[in-house]
């Protein structure tokens, strides 16, 4: 991993439990991150069926404020930020001017002019600069906050109740994307529906000074619904089943949200001019002209398992690129998230395989995600 | 954790019983399968395969990645575990027991094998 920043590992408020815990940790992106406490694949089972606890404080957290905020954001970002009610919440993303995704982010609007942007703590600093740069002209100021909040997640069918145990917030009127302030275990919170597993759950901004008293807090309060802690291993098992992609795997700067199937988050109607406008343009018709490789999911028919950067192949030609896989807890196969040719992506394709380290293993195509929760 | 005191140990983190009748048990230790997380699949070699000392001989797949799988000494695969084929957790719940991989009639090993206290030590640090 290369970084022009600081070297030094940087830690969490919740990293001196962590270790109590006896978490294994991993370096991310320059962060030092409970990989998991125990078995990944039993913490995996937890979200699904109860409830996970996470840290996710090395998120990047930016806040945008002023007069034209909204504006700013409109023309830093592809969505239409100025049509998000306050209370409500986006999934967006900020590309460079040749359409190349910076990061994938969630915008908050904490106020009429006020937005709360978070970013992949891999891309926190480049969304901060783009941002700052951005923002020449504009009444509105972009501030970083990426050490003003702690970040808990509660993640499952059984956080609800845990949350209402804890909280007089109104969670039954608080929708999917969005997010309300107030206070948990009496300490003064955001408190988001958003998530990163395929499950309701809820995200929780707070002050670092908070985060130890709100982690036990809920430890507590989960106890007998069987919430555990839960590290990135398994966040990440569970955005893949969910097809959520990944900065990194599945988004880069060499693709635009057209190539990665997600050109829906890009909002041509809003008013004004937005970086990258005319290369989305482009990027768009050239879509609908001539199809780009195109997501799919693929579910082994064997036990070894494709990881990313791995060759899918059919007919001995090589048709696309494993971008994420895992032993999939959930349907108990390895799965796998990849780009291939249009003419394979059709789910139910025969004859598509993964190279794996030399032998061509079967793959079915599947349309994603692998897994839906049941609402 | 605790390696056990009368087995001894490879630096590619697998652990070989004493010889028995010309026949000893490898695995790989509770370090290197709390390394790895969760084991999903384990290759094994076939019975009557030759393997050779610090050569690869099978692999392990976990949630994160695949792990290369050494055989510790040179010989011949007389018996591999089925129940761990079945069920690879047995390499994360009992690595040292149940969770063991094959038996090998040595022919040659290594002079660089490590005691449980020398194998102890390379991995605390």
């Amino acid at each position: 991993m290369s970084s022009t920043e600081s070297t030094a590992v940087r830690r969490t408020a919740l990293d001196a439990l962590h270790r109590s815990l006896g978490a294994t940790m991993t370096d991310f992106a320059g962060w030092d991150m409970p990989l998991r406490y125990g078995s990944e694949r039993d913490e995996h089972h937890a979200v699904r069926t109860r409830a996970g606890l996470f840290d996710l404080s090395h998120m990047g957290e930016i806040t945008v404020s002023g007069p034209q905020a909204a504006e700013l954001l409109n023309f830093a970002l592809v969505g239409d930020l100025a049509a998000v009610g306050t209370g409500r919440a986006r999934y967006t993303m900020i590309c460079r001017a040749d359409g190349g995704i910076l990061d994938d982010l969630i915008v908050y609007r904490l106020a009429e002019s006020e937005y709360m942007v978070v970013a992949n703590a891999s891309n926190a600093q480049v969304v901060l600069d783009a941002l700052v740069e951005r923002s020449a002209g504009f009444d509105a100021e972009v501030r970083d906050d990426r050490d003003a909040y702690a970040l808990i997640a509660v993640q499952g069918p059984q956080s609800p109740g845990i949350l209402k145990s804890l909280t007089d917030a109104d969670l039954d009127g608080l929708k999917y994307y969005a997010g309300l302030p107030g206070a948990v275990a009496g300490v003064p919170a955001l408190i988001a529906r958003t998530g990163y597993t395929g499950e309701d759950g809820f995200e929780l901004f707070v002050k670092p000074e908070h985060a130890v008293e709100l982690w036990q807090a809920l430890t507590e309060a989960g106890e007998g619904v069987g919430l555990v802690p839960c590290g990135l291993s398994c966040r990440d098992t569970l955005r893949l089943e969910a097809g959520m992609p990944l900065y990194g795997h599945e988004l880069s700067t060499s693709l635009t949200p057209f190539d990665a199937g997600l050109g829906r988050v890009v909002k041509f109607q809003k008013e004004g001019d937005f970086v990258g406008r005319e290369a989305l343009a482009a990027a768009a018709a050239r879509a609908e002209e001539k199809p780009p490789r195109v997501l799919v999911g693929l579910v082994a028919e064997g036990r070894r398992v494709p990881r990313a950067g791995y060759k899918v192949v059919a007919g001995g030609e090589v048709i696309g690129e494993v971008t994420s896989g895992a032993p999939s807890p959930t349907l108990g196969k390895p799965i796998a998230m990849a780009y291939v040719d249009a003419a394979h992506a059709a789910p139910g394709t025969q004859g598509v395989g993964v190279d794996i380290r030399g032998a061509h293993e079967p793959y079915e195509v599947v349309a994603l995600p692998f897994y839906r929760r049941e609402k | 954790m605790s390696n056990p005191q009368q087995l001894r140990y490879s630096k590619e983190h697998e652990w070989l019983s004493v010889v028995e009748d010309g026949v000893s048990t490898v695995g790989i230790t509770e370090h290197a399968a709390n390394a790895l997380g969760d084991v999903v699949f384990v290759q094994l070699p076939e019975v009557g395969d030759a393997v050779t000392a610090g050569e690869s001989c099978g692999e392990l797949e976990s949630t994160k990645s695949v792990s290369e799988l050494y055989a510790p000494v040179t010989g011949e695969i007389t018996e591999v575990n089925q129940d761990v084929v079945d069920d690879p957790a047995l390499v994360n719940s009992a690595p040292f027991e149940g969770g063991w991989l094959f038996k090998v009639r040595v022919t040659d090993e290594p002079g660089d094998l490590l005691t449980a206290d020398e194998y102890t030590a390379y991995t605390a640090g």
